[in-house]
């Protein structure tokens, strides 16, 4: 990978250099603003970028909206690293790694931060998968739109050099965003990317990176507070934690992490759970999710599609069909008309509907 | 839908992909997998019920340099046409049996 360099010993690279010889760059685009722009930094000089999104199961990018009924007046969905590379003119890779990253998730080696997020595993695994990725395709470096300080665990200085050092690719991982502030990495050395032309951004202030989009003519990106993992948000890894409690062991499959995002999550009892769709559209979402579950619903009035999870008896399951009629339009009747499905088999029962003060607020996870 | 997305005739499919109920971004991954097993020109039929899917398809499109043929909603459901880049689109439109 080269021998450590300083900056003060970094060659100065006129600007016709890079057009010698085609360089080519694989970065790793998330669709957010730092991302956008490391890639036109490159672009600008001439440099061939391609980018590579990676799936990993978590990734917020629009599930919720996919699965409530949309907010009036809001932009419709989209995978914002298709628009990104869209508007930047480059092809884009996506590549799911969502089975392989259950190991980074469940046995982080440098443990979370404030929630379930590995962030420091996560950024280490994606480098090297993107590296992979560049060996495969036979680019000449790598790059991400890091900011030095701007995440308190994988951009922080001190973590910067160890991530390259943990992927394999010491010196090969450049970070235009910050370039000016680190030092100089062999595509630099080598005169392919002129670090003079780099800026050194760093901290939390997303105003200079703003000006720089601006300086671009970007103004369609998303917005740069939002974050895009759901295990770094709390409510979610509460659920995904409270799972794996429940289970007795880490671990999760796809679709478990797909259903904590969507409707309440309530457990009654130990041996099993309910998830209650909240709108029509996670109604729909959910009924998707029918098979190896029960599936109750009212019949009389419109109201939730419940699922049942685990191993529920008779009386739980009519506690299901009492909490179906609590959360719809009926509940103020003395009785409601509810449908069980399970396993193909459809049934019927009448129940009344649970009172609000006999859902103890436990049950909520 | 997208006002860009083109409206065609259905062409002839050569490989229909089934990917509703699947949320941002797994349809277009599975398209991208999909498409893989295809050669140039040859068509690739996508179902999705992600509203995303109406932006997302086009923009794959244009960042993998193949061609939309069209697009069409039916119900909650979305289904769009895309002939493979790399070679000359293919002309073939008609009914699908």
């Amino acid at each position: 990978m080269g021998a450590p360099v300083t900056p003060e010993m970094m060659p100065l690279s006129p600007p016709h250099t890079t057009a010698k010889r085609e360089v080519a760059a694989l970065g790793l685009l998330s669709g957010g603003l730092d991302s956008m722009l490391a890639a036109r930094l490159l672009l600008e000089q001439g440099i061939r970028v391609e980018c590579v999104n990676f799936y990993t199961g978590f990734c917020i990018q629009n599930h919720t909206g996919a699965m409530r009924n949309p907010t009036p007046g809001a932009s419709p969905p989209r995978h914002d690293a298709l628009h990104a590379a869209q508007l930047l003119g480059v092809k884009l890779h996506l590549v799911d790694i969502a089975e392989e990253y259950v190991r980074i998730v469940t046995n982080p080696k440098y443990g979370y931060g404030s929630n379930l997020n590995p962030c420091l595993d996560c950024k280490i695994f994606m480098v090297s998968k993107a590296w992979a990725l560049k060996e495969e395709l036979g680019f000449d470096f790598i790059f991400t739109g890091e900011v030095l300080g701007q995440r308190p665990m994988s951009q922080r200085r001190e973590n910067l050099p160890h991530i390259e050092r943990e992927a394999g690719v010491e010196g090969w991982l450049l970070r235009p965003l910050c370039a000016a502030r680190l030092k100089a990495t062999e595509p630099e050395l080598r005169g392919w990317v002129d670090r003079q032309r780099l800026p050194g951004f760093s901290g939390r202030s997303r105003k200079p990176q703003m000006a720089l989009a601006a300086q671009f003519g970007l103004r369609d990106y998303p917005s740069p507070s939002g974050g895009c993992c759901f295990l770094t948000d709390e409510n979610y890894a509460r659920k995904l934690k409270e799972l794996w409690n429940f289970r007795g062991e880490k671990g999760y499959t796809m679709e478990d992490i797909v259903l904590l995002k969507a409707g309440r999550h309530l457990r009654p009892a130990p041996h099993f759970k309910v998830i209650v769709g909240r709108d029509e559209t996670e109604n729909r979402f959910l009924s998707g999710f029918r098979a190896g579950r029960w599936a109750i619903s009212a019949l009389e009035v419109s109201g939730p599609l419940l699922l049942v999870e685990g191993r529920p008896g008779a009386e739980d399951l009519t506690l299901a069909c009492r909490l179906v009629a609590r959360f719809g339009q009926g509940r103020h009747r003395a009785e409601l008309q509810v449908a069980i499905e399970h396993e193909g088999t459809h049934t019927t029962c009448r129940v009344a509907p649970l009172p609000a003060t006999e859902i103890p607020p436990e049950w909520y996870l | 839908m997208s006002e860009n997305t083109p409206s065609v005739e259905e062409p002839v499919v050569d490989l229909l992909l089934d990917a509703r109920r699947l949320l941002c971004p797994l349809p277009i991954l599975r398209a991208e997998a999909a498409i893989s097993r295809l050669a140039a020109g040859a068509v690739l039929a996508v179902q999705a019920t992600d509203p995303g899917f109406a932006q997302d398809l086009p923009a794959w499109c244009k960042v993998n340099g193949h061609h939309l043929l069209g697009m069409r909603r039916q119900g909650q459901e979305l289904l769009g046409w895309v002939a493979k880049g790399g070679g000359a689109p293919s002309d073939r439109t008609g009914r699908n049996e």
